[in-house]
């Protein structure tokens, strides 16, 4: 492993490269560690919240994400006009590059995140796939790389079992995915996944995954100082459209102590192979019916539903995140984590519902936004804030804690209802109906649930 | 024959092809049925199909690849009967 500095000291500036809510989350953790911070904003982001709130900004350059957020010359440049010591590259955008990672540590700064190397091993989901089964970490039954061409992905599909999955193994984040039900979708559907892996992630290579239908995402939170590993439990995530997360909590209400132990064991040994250093997540699928459960990816950065095991645990990853990389260790032992409550987070996208989730840009006017004990907005929403084009839709994150989940379900009722977000349309009658549904309130769902949810009218 | 403005749908970021570097849908003298798809309007990271709307030859684009555009504002022109 590469090493491009022999000590590191605790972060003096720090540079966040990317926007948004998660940008005003960053900069809130780093001010508490009296940590200076530089913004880079493209121009559609100079009147942000985010903006206003940095001690400085630099702009990267016009409101494409291709041309700011994504231009790695522009924000290396923009790196080494603010004087920060220390990178923190949010979700998205640059995050999971290992291009980008190297090239801020060959600058002799920091990378808030694991090593380049790691990023790069978990960002092929193929070979992440590959370090599960060595790690001993149950996969679901697919090939043991990417296939190189049709003819071994109709061997492997016919071993495998059908319905089978193509998965683009740049791709992650519920992107790049087909679903082959026979040996002719899957020849077609095969070359037209490689032709849309290579367009959108610059690599055509396809690995295929047996297609498991009813199963719940759950995923596991571990905190890594290149030596040690501890998890911080666990969080399900199987109210997805299009396989984009919308409504997460943690604990995941299905599992037994058991699988919970079994789960955050196989994530800790996992994190533990590749040395993991930063924030990072174990995705599994588990099956409730027969208890197994089976790796999918791994994601070396902070995820959009962190709050809600923060608000479990007590624990402020982003924070632990900035001491890790300022060079500290751990600072739980894994029986100082204990989970208490239950939290839950909706997540306010700015589309219509009424009108198949047309997004909906706009300027926000008469808002108000809950508050009160055990609710937690991480936004970067204000009165009069313009809703931009450009990027994804994502307005603000409830997050509720109450001791029960039944509590919780009670207090993101209220909570919600005390939201008024005029200007724009946004996902928010869609989640008061969810949390009125009985079988969210009973937790019985999975991932195929919300979909199928909503094409029978009942959203 | 008369010229047609085929109009986007939504505001956003207009594209002539599916995927930065892949083959524009359409191009200039091409012929276009009601249905054909000659560009897309990526908006929030979301992508919309703009069809041609009219049957005829497609004559220009009023707009760059890249460009911004707005609710329904013109982005080519079909010359049709």
């Amino acid at each position: 492993m590469t090493s491009y500095f022999s000590e590191r000291g605790p972060i003096r500036r720090l540079f966040i490269a990317n926007r948004g809510e998660i940008a005003v989350r960053i900069i809130r953790a780093a001010r508490e560690l009296g940590i200076e911070t530089v913004l880079g904003i493209s121009s559609a982001d100079r009147e942000s919240l985010s903006a206003k709130l940095a001690d400085a900004v630099v702009e990267l350059g016009p409101p494409a994400a291709a041309k700011s957020y994504l231009n790695i010359d522009a924000v290396l440049t923009a790196i080494e006009a603010s004087g920060a010591d220390a990178v923190h590259p949010g979700y998205g955008f640059l995050s999971e590059n290992a291009d980008f990672a190297h090239a801020v540590r060959r600058m002799g700064r920091i990378f808030v995140g694991p090593d380049p190397e790691t990023i790069e091993l978990m960002g092929n989901k193929a070979v992440a796939r590959e370090c599960a089964v060595r790690a001993g970490v149950p996969t679901v039954p697919g090939t043991p790389g990417v296939v190189s061409d049709v003819e071994v992905a109709l061997t492997s599909a016919a071993t495998i079992g059908f319905p089978v999955m193509l998965k683009a193994a740049a791709g992650g984040g519920g992107k790049g995915i087909r679903v082959a039900r026979s040996l002719d979708e899957l020849s077609t559907l095969f070359v037209e996944a490689q032709r849309e892996a290579l367009a959108a992630f610059g690599n055509g290579g396809i690995y295929l995954e047996k297609f498991i239908g009813r199963a719940r995402h759950i995923e596991i939170q571990i905190l890594g100082d290149g030596q040690d590993v501890i998890h911080l439990y666990d969080r399900e995530c199987s109210l997805q459209r299009r396989r984009q997360k919308i409504l997460e909590e943690a604990p995941a209400p299905s599992l037994s102590a058991e699988v919970r132990e079994r789960l955050c064991a196989a994530a800790v040994a996992l994190a533990r192979s590749v040395s993991y250093s930063s924030a990072g997540t174990i995705e599994f699928l588990y099956d409730d019916d027969t208890g197994e459960f089976f790796f999918i990816e791994m994601n070396t950065r902070i995820q959009v539903e962190h709050p809600t095991t923060e608000m479990v645990t007590g624990i402020d990853l982003v924070r632990e995140m900035l001491c890790i990389a300022g060079g500290a260790r751990l600072r739980f032992k894994q029986d100082e984590i204990r989970l208490h409550g239950v939290a839950i987070e909706c997540r306010l996208n700015a589309e219509d519902p009424e009108r198949g989730f047309l997004p909906s840009p706009g300027t926000v006017n008469g808002l108000r936004l809950p508050a009160g004990p055990g609710v937690r907005v991480d936004s970067m929403l204000y009165d009069g804030y313009k809703v931009s084009p450009f990027y994804d839709s994502l307005l603000a994150k409830v997050i509720v804690w109450d001791e029960s989940r039944s509590r919780a379900i009670s207090r993101m009722k209220r909570a919600l209802g005390e939201i008024e977000l005029g200007g724009i349309k946004s996902t928010l009658p869609l989640h008061l109906r969810l949390l009125g549904d009985e079988a969210v309130q009973s937790a019985n769902y999975h991932t195929n649930f919300l979909e199928a949810w909503l094409a029978a009218g009942a959203g | 024959m008369s010229e047609h403005n085929v109009l986007t749908p939504l505001p956003g970021t207009f594209y002539r092809s599916p995927s930065p570097g892949a083959p524009a849908f359409v191009k200039e003298g091409d012929v276009v049925t009601v249905e054909t798809v000659i560009g897309v309007v990526e908006l929030m990271k979301q992508f919309t199909e703009v069809l041609a709307g009219v049957a005829g030859t497609l004559s220009a684009f009023v707009v760059d690849d890249g460009d911004a555009v707005d609710s329904d504002q013109p982005v080519a022109t079909v010359a049709a009967p």
